[in-house]
């Protein structure tokens, strides 16, 4: 996956510059190479960090946040920010509450409500973005608030339980892939529900026109805008796949936590942030991998699943947490630095 | 050569990130071996010293910086020497963290530890990791807040109905059982939110007919927007008594509220303690407060579960405490010890 997708990238960018090429393989083998070092350094550490119950753990941990991660890095592309990702995420598994457990409708409708609530989340802050010119920072910011406060509304400030329809918890908790003795080892959906949009993602970046134009509009807008490419519609629909992504976030959330938590999710844009950042995005624009996205996402769960482990004090977890993604963006601006 | 200058920086992030871990490092290696010798323990006890049986209790609780929680936390230390058991304190930053406290209690369970403590921010949300210790054979005990489960035997926490009642009980004697009497709550659907507003209210209006009190107002416990509310209940009461806040950020509104409106005449009761509210008392605006026992928490909850992986039965419900106390006796050593700044 890794060789197929450094391959697309370069062709996509359209750089074909070898220097840049093996700078990009370089960079990917930095992400990777600190995931597996993070991996070895804590299975010395620790005689119960890999054992098949914990990989399981951070794998579990680490879905909600990818699949946001994978959403915003679309946004983070063009050289925006999406900050309502974490609430909408929240306002989009409430909704989806509300259609299955408040109204009775059934699972599959609320999943699909709760996803295209997120979409129109999505669809709302492009809008304020490209057609209003509103910068990214203060639209969402501002979609941000609305979507938290929505949430508290129509929940009633209270957690919306599905105890009525146990199989919603299945999506993500639920398992179909089992094997050992009783199902011993069992693999939770949520893994590959992350895995599918891993997947889903790469495609869209790497093989559509909204991947090309992604791309464009973030390393030169005006120069887009000028070659006759709609920018304010792409970018619009952009910001709509982010948040649709930040749906599919809020029911795997809901379906982990069997309920909606209305006052969860502000800041949890942050962490999908670190996660892009530290997969090797530059927040400037124009650049980006899904592949070093999911190892950013992975190496942050990992970091904060292997230090508990460890019996690290929490207040060192989270000096320690934030010295990775410091490191992480100043090795970027260093390579960067070294191709010019 | 600039790429050997970025694999070189490679290098200092994963030797930045050990050293990190260094000093911290050095601790949990003490913990370590005893910690891989634990299971083993359970195979080769006769071979093995004492120190092979060091029994590991994680605590989880629903926060970690907030002072109450600093509290509970030496209140386990404690017990924890007590009992020559070894503990690990964790929470996640903000109450609404549910899915943060779940990864907690994973990597928890998975140190397959001898029994856990927990405070459940949602304790639905907790069920199949419950479950998972009910099968591994590993106690859980509940405190604070407890947890919601029948698979959680037992919790330690302060009786927040009688605390509340203990509160109106004052109230009433300070104003003269006569007058309107106020109350910020920080919220409708927590335990101890519920139970300090019904046990504060309904003291009242059982004990003292004469007293008339005003609608509840719920703050989020946040600081200003407890000040919002409390200043709109003096203004719409300008003959209000009393007044009662029921956790931390409920008293700093009220005591807000009371500055900016400035009415002094207003008896104000608050509940635990902080540096605002301690000044306050010391100053005279606050007539007095009571307390949990959060160190008191923190012991019984390591004391229970220590009970509890030693196959001994314990209540379902153990109180943890509270008092009273004013500007006359906060000094005292049985009060100073519960307070927390």
């Amino acid at each position: 996956m890794a060789n197929t997708i450094s391959k697309n990238d370069s062709k996509v960018v359209g750089v074909p510059k070898k220097s840049l090429f093996s700078a990009e393989n370089l960079q990917k083998f930095l992400a990777f190479g600190a995931l597996m070092i993070l991996l070895l350094f804590f299975t010395l550490a620790s005689p119960f960090f890999l054992t098949f119950d914990n990989i399981v753990s951070i794998t579990l941990s680490t879905c909600v946040n990818g699949i946001l991660a994978l959403g915003i890095i679309f946004v983070i592309i063009t050289g925006g920010i999406d900050l309502s990702i974490g609430t909408v995420m929240t306002f989009s598994s409430v909704m989806a509450g509300v259609t299955i457990t408040n109204m009775g409708m059934p699972i599959w409708l609320g999943i699909i409500v709760g996803i295209l609530t997120g979409t129109f989340c999505g669809f709302l802050s492009g809008t304020l973005v490209s057609r209003l010119k509103l910068q990214p920072f203060i639209a969402t910011l501002g979609v941000m608030m609305i979507t938290k406060g929505f949430s508290l509304v129509l929940s009633g400030t209270k957690p919306i339980y599905f105890s009525d329809t146990p199989s919603f918890r299945q999506i993500t908790a639920g398992s179909i892939i089992k094997f050992g003795a009783e199902g011993k080892y069992s693999i939770p959906n949520g893994i590959f529900i992350f895995l599918l949009m891993a997947v889903i993602a790469a495609i869209i970046l790497n093989k559509t026109k909204l991947g090309r134009y992604n791309f464009a509009i973030g390393s030169n807008e005006e120069a887009t805008k000028l070659s006759g490419v709609n920018v304010v519609k792409w970018k619009t629909a952009i910001y709509a796949l982010c948040g649709a992504f930040a749906g599919v976030a809020g029911i795997v959330m809901a379906a982990r936590l069997d309920s909606a938590q209305p006052a969860l999710g502000q800041g949890y844009e942050l962490d999908a942030i670190a996660s892009v950042v530290i997969g090797g995005t530059s927040m400037v624009g124009g650049e980006g991998t899904i592949l070093g996205t999911v190892i950013g996402a992975f190496i942050i769960s990992t970091l904060t699943n292997g230090l508990k482990v460890m019996g690290v004090a929490q207040e060192w977890q989270i000096v320690i947490t934030g010295l990775v993604l410091v490191l992480a963006v100043l090795l970027d601006t260093l390579r960067k630095r070294g191709n010019k | 050569m600039k790429k050997s200058l970025v694999l070189g920086l490679a290098l200092t992030l994963v030797m930045g990130l050990g050293v990190g871990c260094a000093p911290k490092a050095a601790a949990p290696a003490t913990e370590a071996p005893a910690a891989t010798e634990a299971p083993a323990a359970t195979d080769a006890a006769p071979a093995t010293d004492a120190t092979a049986e060091k029994i590991y209790i994680p605590i989880i609780s629903k926060g970690f910086q907030h002072q109450f929680w600093q509290a509970v936390k030496l209140g386990a230390e404690r017990a924890a020497k007590d009992y020559n058991v070894e503990i690990s304190f964790e929470g996640p930053e903000s109450e609404t963290q549910v899915d943060k406290q779940l990864d907690m209690l994973q990597a928890a369970l998975a140190k397959k530890p001898q029994a856990i403590a927990l405070a459940a921010l949602d304790s639905k949300a907790c069920t199949p990791y419950l479950e998972k210790a009910e099968a591994a054979g590993i106690p859980v005990v509940g405190f604070d807040s407890g947890v919601d489960s029948p698979i959680v035997k037992t919790t330690a926490a302060t009786d927040n109905y009688a605390a509340a009642a203990l509160a109106a009980d004052k109230m009433a004697e300070l104003i003269g059982s006569k007058g309107k009497v106020g109350l910020i709550v920080h919220d409708q659907t927590s335990k101890t939110g519920v139970d300090r507003r019904d046990g504060f209210v309904k003291t009242l209006e059982e004990k003292y007919p004469d007293i008339q009190v005003i609608p509840v107002q719920y703050g989020e416990g946040d600081h200003a927007k407890s000040t919002e509310a409390a200043k709109a209940i003096i203004t719409a009461n300008p003959d209000i008594k009393g007044f009662f806040g029921a956790n931390e950020g409920s008293i700093a509104g009220i005591m807000n509220a009371v500055k900016e409106l400035n009415k002094k005449d207003i008896v104000i009761i608050g509940f635990d303690s902080g540096k605002l509210l301690l000044d306050a008392i010391k100053a005279g605006t606050v007539a007095g407060a009571i307390t949990q026992d959060p160190v008191g928490i923190g012991y019984k909850a390591v004391e229970a579960a220590y009970k509890a992986y030693k196959g001994e039965t314990n209540p379902e419900f153990i109180d943890t405490g509270f008092k009273w106390y004013d500007k006359t006796n906060m000094d005292t050593p049985e009060i100073k010890e519960v307070l927390y700044e």
